[in-house]
């Protein structure tokens, strides 16, 4: 008889893997990717190319130095992290940007906290944000629709002043300037689909931001209460991308449905301020930022309820 | 009240569930370890020569939890030593050498009295006297379930026929040949426990089992019987699990059922208590399943307590070239992995898995990326992957916050795992190394 293998129960498994889950999201982000490039025209694939270079690429050389399989590499991670950071940058900008905004993402974003599952911000936000602060011009430089006669520099429907000009189909389409991933709210909605189909993701997180969004800009939106465009204002910008794929990173996302909750509320509420009140027309990179420092208290106070424990009432927090 | 979770794994029922429970031929030798149950080693009453006859007493319990243990086939005590266990991997055990003609020691004992007319103390006594613990997995001496401190009001009795664990389908099978004797069983514990209410509670994959426990009892018209069809999800099987979804009851945290007035006994102990008292037969025997990749060596036996895997295998017509991967005792959940096919069934024992390469969990151990789905599974609430990263990283006081002792080791945290991490073994660790410090 064969040698017999020896191992701790179970002995079966449900077969979902890390590296499922990774490759699952990056094909859930594959509509909203073409529809992008359709929009604004085919040299906008050079940002999600190089940008997914630039972290695969960063990844496997901290792989080397961490002494670590190059195999990980395969794990997806990485390549996730590029096609998120390039989804949040604008179609069209020098070649360097992406390629910074990778290294960033990985290295800062990512391999100081030591890899995978370690790290406490969203990768490819902290690449949006590093680049957003260095170079704003460059973040902030538009382009149009292709079929548009004004190929460049239009505005996003969030700059306040030209909120008015697009109509709801125009934005759930995507017909109008913006972040390259974030402008088709159907494309991004169908993969949202796939992965809520697949039990990647939960609706909590997704519901709660983009409901939260929806009910302070409706309440406080305009000039005296309950006025605002909320729609407008769940459907514009990166809330969408934002709600359903990069809030939703479990690394730095909380444990528990109901911290998962308080954390898309924090994160919609953030986001709303911001967008009402603060100098930037958008908020969701740094609203989830926000959030992501503040998860380990959020999961710290959102245990489960465990069987067999008779409900506390609750006593006072001690530290 | 919070709702439980359950995981859903492939059942792999089909395999056996009509194979009819067969018995095995009688062993040539049989290993009987002196623990097979939870509590004190039981002592040896025999000694290296002796004779002995099938179901005769060879060692006794030693202390109040503890279980008397009788030989399986009759012939000569060849050693008392150390031998290999199926779980502990190797303890002192009893070694009988048949002589072939298995005869009966509790032949002898002529049950004079009305079985009505036993009283709750002697059934107690009986049930005692054969041995028998609980043979759901957990091997708890069943005498001492069924003495609950006086203040303990029981009100319910619950018949475990859930056997949620992938593959097996032994007490499936034993519901559909023997409900009568089933029933006959549960009723004597129930009148141990002055008891009205009985609640058999049975997974929907096996709607068979439930219509024959029905229409049995339509036949003899029990009364105070009721058969719950239960939705298939693991592992419902547990005791407080199954309290939860019969009744919407939790069991106290660090309690037992009989807490809340519930006692819960698996059908197979309920048929070996009915054997104990209506006929006097002592625990030697139990019906297993064995099963896994290769469905030619399916079968439903009835073996002898101490017969070696290798013996029950080989007459499975399992043969030796097949590339096997491994062999678990138990169910595939939490059954353990063998290495020595010496180790003999034990009372606990419900099944032999033999598996092939289609069951290798090759894949490395990656870092948690806090998907939570092992807190998603957890039926008992916990947060696995905080015990098992505070374990994995020997901070055990942080792994106490988290209520490892509370893990009942089901190990479906391990099953929904994406990255491979043991959290099961990592918060077994932790229970270990909390229990050391107090």
């Amino acid at each position: 008889m064969s040698k017999l293998t020896v191992s701790p129960s179970p002995h079966i498994k449900s077969g979902q893997t890390t590296k499922k889950i990774m490759w699952a999201v990056i094909i859930s982000l594959v509509p909203a990717g073409i529809a992008g490039v359709y929009i604004y025209g085919i040299s906008s694939l050079n940002v999600i190319i190089l940008s997914i270079l630039s972290c695969t690429f960063t990844e496997a050389l901290f792989l080397k130095f961490r002494n670590r399989d190059p195999k990980t590499i395969l794990d997806g991670s990485a390549i996730l992290t590029g096609l998120l950071l390039a989804y949040n940058l604008p179609p069209q900008m020098p070649f360097w940007i992406p390629i910074v905004g990778g290294v960033v993402s990985i290295i800062l974003g990512k391999q100081i906290f030591g890899g995978l599952g370690q790290n406490i911000f969203n990768p490819a936000l902290v690449g949006r944000a590093f680049l957003q602060i260095s170079w704003p011009v460059y973040m902030t430089t538009w382009k149009n629709p292709r079929w548009w006669p004004d190929a460049v520099s239009s505005a996003t429907p969030l700059a306040k002043e030209v909120s008015s000009h697009f109509s709801y189909t125009d934005l759930f389409l995507g017909n109008h300037a913006g972040s390259l991933g974030e402008v088709c709210v159907i494309a991004l909605l169908i993969g949202a689909l796939f992965l809520l189909f697949t039990k990647i993701i939960s609706l909590h997180i997704p519901l709660s931001f983009i409901g939260t969004v929806g009910v302070i800009t409706w309440i406080f939106g305009k000039e005296g209460f309950f006025k605002g465009d909320f729609i407008f204002n769940m459907l514009a910008g990166g809330i969408i991308l934002g709600a359903f794929f990069m809030a939703t990173d479990y690394v730095t996302s909380p444990l528990t449905k109901k911290g998962k909750i308080i954390f898309g509320i924090g994160c919609g509420a953030l986001t709303a301020i911001i967008r009402l009140r603060g100098g930037y027309p958008e908020g969701v990179c740094y609203s989830i930022l926000f959030m992501n420092a503040a998860v380990p208290i959020i999961d710290r106070f959102t245990k489960t309820r465990k069987y067999g424990f008779a409900r506390k009432s609750p006593s006072a927090i001690t530290f | 009240m919070a709702s439980m979770n359950f995981i859903h794994p492939t059942d792999f029922k089909d395999i056996a569930r009509n194979k009819k429970i067969e018995l095995a031929p009688i062993p040539e030798k049989v290993i009987l370890p002196l623990s097979q149950h939870l509590g004190a080693p039981s002592e040896p009453v025999v000694n290296t020569g002796d004779s002995v006859k099938t179901g005769s007493l060879i060692a006794q319990a030693k202390g109040f939890i503890s279980s008397n243990l009788h030989s399986s086939i009759s012939g000569k005590v060849i050693a008392v030593e150390e031998s290999p266990h199926p779980i502990a991997g190797s303890s002192k055990a009893i070694i009988i050498e048949s002589d072939g003609q298995d005869i009966k020691a509790y032949l002898d004992l002529v049950s004079t009295k009305d079985i009505s007319s036993l009283s709750k103390e002697e059934v107690i006594t009986l049930i005692k006297e054969a041995g028998i613990v609980g043979l759901g997995g957990a091997m708890f001496p069943l005498s001492v379930k069924l003495s609950p401190p006086p203040a303990k009001k029981i009100d319910s009795l619950i018949i475990n026929g859930a056997e949620c664990e992938p593959f097996l389908t032994c007490d499936h099978r034993l519901m559909l040949e023997k409900p009568k004797e089933i029933i006959l069983g549960a009723q004597l514990i129930a009148k141990v426990l002055g008891v009205e209410d009985i609640t058999i509670g049975i997974e929907e994959n096996k709607l068979d089992a439930i219509e024959s426990l029905n229409s049995a009892l339509f036949r003899f018209k029990a009364k105070g019987f009721k058969v719950v069809s239960l939705k298939t999800r693991y592992p419902q099987g547990g005791e407080k699990q199954l309290i939860k979804t019969l009744f919407n009851k939790e069991v106290p945290s660090g309690g037992l059922p009989l807490d809340i007035g519930i006692v819960v006994n698996n059908v197979q102990t309920v048929f070996a208590v009915y054997e104990a008292v209506y006929l006097r037969k002592p625990l030697y025997e139990r019906v297993i399943t064995i099963s896994g990749s290769f469905s030619n060596i399916a079968k439903n036996i009835l073996v002898r307590i101490g017969t070696p895997i290798k013996d029950i295998l080989d007459y499975c017509g399992l043969s030796p070239k097949l590339d096997i991967y491994k062999i678990v005792m138990g169910g595939p959940m939490t059954g353990v992995a063998q290495s020595d096919l010496n180790a003999p069934i034990i009372k606990g024992t419900s099944g032999i898995l033999v598996m092939d390469n289609r069951f290798k969990l090759g894949d490395e151990e990656l870092e948690c990326i806090r998907c939570s789905r092992c807190i998603e599974a957890c039926p008992v609430g916990l947060m696995p992957c905080m015990i098992g990263l505070s374990s994995k990283k020997e901070k055990f006081d942080i792994a106490n916050s988290y209520d490892p002792s509370d893990c009942i080791e089901c190990g479906s945290c391990s099953f929904v795992c994406p990255s491979n991490i043991p959290l099961v073994q990592l918060i077994k660790l932790a229970k270990v190394k909390i229990k050391t410090w107090s």
